[in-house]
């Protein structure tokens, strides 16, 4: 096999051992998922093209794109999929990919957000809102925090939004370390 | 007859959609619900977390899972992230021999197991079909006259797995608010996403999201949107004034949770509701609706 083809099979083997990703051989190109989409005039690329630049092998275009961090995980084009590829969760499994990519393309700020949101329920298993805000702010854009302010304060008058937060039981916290762990552990195996 | 259930409130409990529980929790003793909170729970991973890993995501509601099967009752939850995510790690455990061996491993050294067992419900199925309409009737006791409702559902609640509603033109929540004595308007957005966590990474985005499901309420009539979701309860009051002054458009559409909506049929003091956590104040709409049912 030719050192392309390879890495295209390389690409497509990949997305398909994450969970979510393992039907994108089956797409057959109809677009339905784009039409479908709500997000799809934000996109770099539409979910089908990003499906079809995948299973060509073009890794880095699809992993620097904005197109799956665009989606908001309706299920649209999952519940309507004739192929039930389910696209939204190959979306997932593209973010999970991208966001260990060193990309070029700076101004997606979801991927910190996300890593932020999902450090939280890590270490805590809850996610305090000043907290999960703050260090997005942080590792994004820290101006931006200034436009927040707002809609922060808005959220204060109306008693939406609290400084001290549930914490869980010590030992509940490590509970759920120790299954996320073991689970991380045998995916990385298989 | 008393119901009995386990109840997985979610984080949104104790910070944004706060209302969304005190007004479930007043409602529901009129309506004769048990909802005995799942001890110590963690949070679901919403979709930040599937996103930056699948596995570690199921990991959350799996341990939810195997907590609450113990209890032997169904778990209700009202935010439609919570069930998605619960109703999809199920379905691993059902279907996907691969991810469901990773899973019970991971339980077992915590010392947890869980066997699939578990019905998962949306208080919405719950309220709408376990209590049903007819009981809901028998307690309304404030005529809400001609109030203009646009039932929102949003998208996680009917979609993607098979749930009791139609995942593109549900019911429910019409008739659940139709039974309150309110007016349903047309609402053809009604399963349109409101951009979900995407407001605060992009905005512009969500707010054309946003915009879309406003203009599509108001157009049809509607003087007071209700949802389901609290996600959805922020992203549609909270920016709505970023949405207007984006859009040079001047909405000022009460968004309500349909417990809330709930108590005041019921009768229940707005303050227990938490009618006054809302960022566009619902009180002028409310007592126009209410004065001219008093009127009539």
């Amino acid at each position: 096999m030719e050192t392309k083809e390879k890495e295209t099979k390389a690409f497509i083997d990949e997305i398909c051992s994450i969970p979510g990703g393992e039907k994108i051989r089956l797409c057959i190109q109809c677009g339905t998922c784009s039409a479908s989409c709500p997000n799809v005039n934000k996109m770099d690329y539409t979910p089908r093209q990003l499906i079809a630049m995948a299973r060509a092998g073009m890794r880095d275009a699809v992993l620097s794109s904005n197109s799956m961090w665009c989606c908001a995980s309706c299920y649209l084009c999952t519940v309507r999929c004739p192929r039930d590829i389910r696209p939204t969760e190959l979306m997932h499994a593209l973010e999970s990919m991208a966001i260990k990519y060193p990309s070029k393309n700076t101004s997606i700020t979801t991927p910190a957000m996300y890593a932020s949101f999902s450090d939280f329920v890590y270490s805590l298993g809850n996610v305090p809102d000043v907290g999960f805000m703050t260090l997005y702010y942080l590792r994004s854009n820290p101006l931006r925090a200034l436009k927040m302010l707002p809609v922060a304060l808005s959220l204060l008058r109306h008693r939406r939004l609290f400084i001290k937060t549930r914490r869980m039981k010590p030992e509940a916290e490590r509970q759920l370390k120790t299954i996320v762990d073991k689970a991380e552990e045998l995916a990385g195996r298989i | 007859m008393r119901r009995h259930y386990t109840y997985y409130p979610g984080c949104c409990r104790d910070g944004n959609g706060m209302a969304y529980t005190l007004s479930l929790l007043a409602v529901a003793k009129m309506i004769d619900l048990d909802l005995i909170e799942l001890e110590d729970w963690n949070c679901c991973g919403s979709t930040p977390q599937a996103s930056v890993s699948e596995v570690a995501s199921l990991c959350h509601s799996s341990r939810n899972l195997a907590l609450a099967e113990k209890k032997g009752l169904d778990i209700v939850t009202e935010c439609s992230d919570c069930y998605l995510m619960l109703n999809k790690t199920n379905r691993h455990f059902q279907e996907n021999t691969k991810l469901k061996a990773i899973l019970v491993t991971a339980l077992a050294a915590a010392g947890l197991e869980y066997h699939g067992t578990m019905r998962i419900r949306h208080i919405l199925d719950v309220i709408a079909n376990d209590i049903g309409c007819e009981e809901i009737k028998s307690k309304v006791k404030v005529n809400l006259g001609e109030l203009k409702v646009a039932p929102y559902y949003g998208c996680q609640v009917v979609r993607p797995l098979p749930s009791f509603d139609h995942p593109d033109y549900p019911q429910s929540l019409d008739k659940l608010v139709e039974s309150l004595g309110a007016k349903v308007t047309p609402f053809p957005l009604k399963t349109r996403c409101c951009g979900g966590s995407l407001v605060l990474s992009e905005e512009d985005l969500a707010l054309q999201s946003i915009h879309r499901l406003l203009e599509n309420a108001v157009s049809n009539g509607a003087e007071l949107i209700v949802t389901v979701c609290p996600l959805c309860q922020a992203n549609l009051d909270l920016y709505q004034g970023k949405v207007n002054k984006k859009f040079k458009t001047n909405y000022k559409i009460p968004v309500l949770f349909f417990t809330q909506l709930m108590g005041i049929a019921f009768g229940i003091d707005n303050k227990a509701l938490g009618i006054e956590r809302c960022i566009v104040p619902a009180d002028k709409v409310l007592a126009k609706s209410l004065q001219g049912a008093r009127g009539g």
